[in-house]
């Protein structure tokens, strides 16, 4: 594989995915943003990490799969559960991966 | 609901306080990373062009649909476009995080975005709505990931496909379990579960229905504007 070519590739990745990055937060941080944008703005983080979970725990091997073999889905009803009740980042961390471990080691 | 600063992840210092907040995203990006490398090396890109693309690039999706159109010998300006919009939704992050921002500077701001990814986001997002604002933690935390995602591209070369399975420890889910944790930190009200709901499975239909790349930005801009939208009219 010619590694030149990688080089541009790469750069032209740089900055398809800087500018992006970038330019939202340099041109909004300093204005003071309309009501309306900042309403909209408060329910993109929810938006957002619920569209890149959802397809995470209900896809495998890209259609939904909602049997019993799901790991993934089934050890996020409890890690749920622990995250709403007692708030805590690394207990619900450790309990999902507990799980999917365990789901793999007692039933394959 | 989250009101309340969460017990044990504000004290100490601030570069104490982002090891442990970026702990979750440093356990999924060994692995991930790992696996970039290796399919780098079988893609037949050098060391340093796939320990490159870890510096300059930094997007672990984006990063794994590249290699695989290197392997797929794909056109390189096709490489580009994809790694567009596979990193757009970075766009809408970015901008829900710098009303947040406002005693930045530009460069400051600069820098902070360089390092926006899913999980560094999720972390900050759940952050900035606690009232930690720290400076040092938010680029400790961006910081450590960036560097743990590196050094696994790195390893991940090296070892190529003798690199063991993480499956059997549940390492996997780390990232998974960790977007739940983070998740459940955001909903503020009624709301905010109805927002995510409707836009998770608006992902999950659009992924069905073939929109492929274009599933998240998209649910998530229509999700949030159903969510302003119910909520200007219900305040009416």
């Amino acid at each position: 594989m010619d590694q030149k070519i990688v080089i541009l590739t790469i750069l032209g990745m740089l900055a398809v995915t800087y500018i992006p990055r970038m330019v939202p937060l340099v041109a909004l941080a300093s204005r003071t943003l309309p009501a309306p944008v900042v309403r909209w703005l408060s329910y993109v983080p929810s938006a957002v990490l619920a569209s890149m979970l959802f397809p995470a725990l209900l896809l495998k091997d890209g259609s939904v799969d909602i049997s019993l073999d799901n790991y993934f889905l089934w050890a996020a009803v409890p890690a749920f559960v622990l995250a709403w009740r007692t708030k805590s980042f690394f207990g619900t961390v450790a309990l999902g991966m507990v799980l999917v471990a365990a789901g793999r080691y007692f039933i394959g | 609901m989250i009101t309340e600063p969460l017990a044990g992840e504000q004290s100490g210092s601030p570069m104490m306080s982002a090891a442990r907040q970026v702990a979750p995203i440093v356990m999924g990006y060994l692995p991930v990373g790992a696996a970039y490398g290796v399919l780098a090396q079988q893609a037949g890109l050098s060391l340093l062009n796939t320990v490159l693309m870890s510096v300059l690039v930094y997007a672990g999706s984006a990063q794994l649909v590249a290699v695989a159109m290197f392997a797929a010998g794909l056109n390189p300006l096709s490489i580009v476009a994809t790694t567009f919009v596979v990193n757009l939704r970075h766009m809408l992050m970015s901008a829900s995080l710098a009303p947040n921002l406002k005693s930045w500077n530009k460069w400051e701001l600069a820098l902070f975005a360089y390092e926006v990814t899913d999980e560094s986001f999720a972390v900050h997002s759940v952050r900035f709505a606690r009232g930690d604002l720290n400076k040092t933690t938010c680029f400790g935390i961006n910081g450590m990931a960036q560097v743990s995602w590196i050094l696994a591209s790195f390893a991940g070369y090296f070892a190529g496909a003798s690199i063991p399975s993480v499956e059997p420890l549940g390492i996997d889910y780390a990232l998974p379990a960790m977007f739940i944790a983070l998740l459940v930190m955001q909903m503020k009200n009624g709301l905010h579960i109805l927002v995510a709901g409707f836009s998770g499975l608006l992902a999950l239909a659009l992924n069905q229905a073939g929109a492929d790349q274009w599933s998240v930005i998209l649910a998530t801009v229509i999700g949030a504007t159903f969510g302003a939208g119910v909520e200007s009219w219900t305040r009416k």
